[in-house]
């Protein structure tokens, strides 16, 4: 449903994305994870008909994203990053003016049943400048789902929604990508891993990394790093830890707690609580540290900043 | 076709939605109530002279003037705000061709300018019940179909000019000062060459509305001329949407 072949888009002499080659199937979510400035919004912009490429090219929906813009265009729901939206209308115009454009039949119950998925049936009436934010992304959201696009292109869609929210964000998309093809963006690993089939990882306009999350965090990981406290100094600690077998990289925080590794398989979690506690500490936490996407972007990026 | 309608739908609501609009058809109409209370106050003392009955040359002559300050206000935001506030995105990433949105725009802003139009049809109206034997109808007709098509130029060319700032206020100044040139110094050249001098002259607004079609002559020359200016503008602001997107 979105294949892409050679993407490259310059901004006068900066190069914003570099040969960017990928495709997603339709019942399939698709995470664009990346730092601020990577090209994912670069990306979008050229999958959803705003701007045409520089170089490469884009099938979404099976038309031509330079060629037949409009017939994309017309199956594709996207929320850009910004959520721009008529401030001065109210939330039901709004969306049936967006709807009348996408000449969807019996507009006004359609966008009912939108405004239903998305909790604000309660807030038709309401001008969108009055919205807080996290209802305006609703609002975008709407929006993009109005007119059941076979595409849906989502920058940031639960950017500055309550937890609450998010969670109720998530569950729609997961629900959408069910049967339509979603391509989504964001900084946070864990939403990559609750809802997206397969990560895309860009970093300075090329893709650094591709697969499916667990995939990418077990091979980055190879050896697994774990916290552990104790009520009080334990100033022997890292030597008691140190001294089970399996255990490297051991570590002794400023408050006192101690970080080590062990090679993935080779659990010595068990081992090491006992001796803790028969050296007589009162062991208070005990768990994994995963790795956060700025780390795995270090290691992936193979940038020299990254600590030890 | 659709979307046209759909855009200039919105963007007509809008304007009553806005304050805008009200106070720009409060002081047109107020500044017209004045200039037509001055005529009819003239015309009557100069009838006890035996002085010529009061025509409407005058009062569509103001109306057009003040259009030439009141479209820059109208047209200045409408594609250069959309380019700030970001919804810009939305309609491009909308099934809607560039030259659509434009032309939608324009037609939103036209439908206004034509309402107040319409209510400015009040002047000739009282005035007619006052002199006999009348009105001559025709030339107010004449003007009036003038004024349209004036109206149908500046706005595209307001457009036109929008769709290249995203400062709405550039806009403004860029669209206000283009009138203001095309109305009063493009055409000073054709005064001082011997030769040549007709091309300024041709395309001055003078020419072609406050020397013809306000004095009740309806020609195919200034409807062509109207009509062209009209098309240019349009063209200009689908070719900067345009130029947007490569950007």
């Amino acid at each position: 449903m979105i294949k892409v072949s050679g993407l490259t888009k310059d901004y006068g002499a900066r190069r914003a994305i570099h040969n960017l080659s990928f495709d997603a199937q339709q019942g399939e979510i698709v995470g664009f994870l990346g730092p601020n400035g990577a090209g994912k919004t670069t990306t979008m912009r050229i999958l959803t008909g705003y701007m045409p490429p520089t170089d490469g090219e884009a099938i979404v929906a099976g038309y031509d994203v330079v060629e037949e813009s409009l017939e994309v265009r017309k199956r594709v729901g996207y929320l850009p990053e910004t959520v721009p939206l008529y401030t001065d209308m109210v939330v039901f115009d709004y969306l049936k003016f967006m709807g009348d454009l996408r000449k969807i039949p019996n507009v006004d119950d359609r966008v009912d049943e939108v405004l239903d998925m998305v909790g604000l049936s309660d807030r038709a009436n309401g001008y969108i400048g009055n919205l807080s934010k996290g209802m305006k992304q609703r609002v975008g959201l709407a929006q993009a789902l109005l007119h059941r696009p076979e595409v849906l292109i989502l920058d940031e869609p639960t950017i500055g929604l309550d937890p609450g929210q998010v969670v109720e964000v998530r569950q729609l998309i997961r629900d959408i990508g069910k049967e339509r093809t979603v391509l989504l963006s964001t900084h946070l690993l864990n939403e990559a891993q609750n809802i997206c089939d397969r990560v895309l990882i860009i970093n300075q306009g090329k893709i650094v990394a591709e697969d499916t999350t667990e995939n990418l965090q077990a091979r980055l990981i190879g050896a697994e790093r774990v916290i552990l406290r104790v009520r009080g100094d334990g100033d022997d600690l890292a030597k008691t830890i140190k001294a089970v077998k399996g255990v490297q990289g051991v570590e002794t925080k400023e408050d006192g707690a101690v970080e080590f590794e062990f090679a993935s398989g080779k659990d010595v979690r068990p081992e090491v609580a006992r001796q803790v506690i028969n050296a007589g500490y009162d062991l208070l936490e005990l768990h994994p540290l995963g790795m956060s996407l700025e780390e795995i972007f270090l290691e992936l990026t193979g940038s020299d900043s990254k600590k030890k | 076709m659709r979307n046209i309608w759909t855009i200039a739908k919105r963007e007509y609501d809008n304007y009553f939605n806005s304050p805008l609009a009200y106070v720009v058809a409060f002081v047109i109409l107020l500044i017209l109530g004045f200039i037509f209370a001055a005529i009819m106050l003239f015309s009557s003392q100069q009838a006890m002279f035996g002085g010529p009955a009061p025509d409407t040359e005058q009062l569509t002559w103001w109306f057009s003037f003040l259009l030439m300050i009141a479209v820059p206000i109208l047209t200045m935001r409408l594609i250069s705000d959309e380019a700030r506030m970001g919804t810009l995105e939305l309609m491009l990433t909308a099934p809607v061709r560039d030259l659509e949105l434009v032309v939608g725009k324009w037609l939103g802003a036209f439908l206004y300018v034509f309402t107040l139009a319409t209510a400015t049809l009040i002047y000739p109206v009282i005035m007619d019940n006052f002199i006999t034997p009348g009105l001559d109808w025709r030339a107010v007709f004449a003007a009036y179909i003038g004024l349209i098509l004036f109206s149908s130029t500046l706005i595209a060319l307001g457009v036109g000019i929008s769709a290249m700032f995203t400062n709405q206020f550039a806009a403004f100044f860029i669209t206000f000062g283009l009138f203001i040139f095309l109305a009063f110094f493009v055409g000073i050249p054709a005064n001082i060459l011997d030769k040549g001098g007709d091309v300024f002259d041709y395309l001055s607004f003078g020419t072609h509305f406050f020397n013809s079609m306000n004095r009740g002559t309806i020609n195919l020359g200034d409807i062509v001329y109207f009509l062209s200016l009209t098309a240019l503008g349009l063209f200009t602001g689908s070719t900067a949407i345009e130029i947007r997107r490569w950007r």
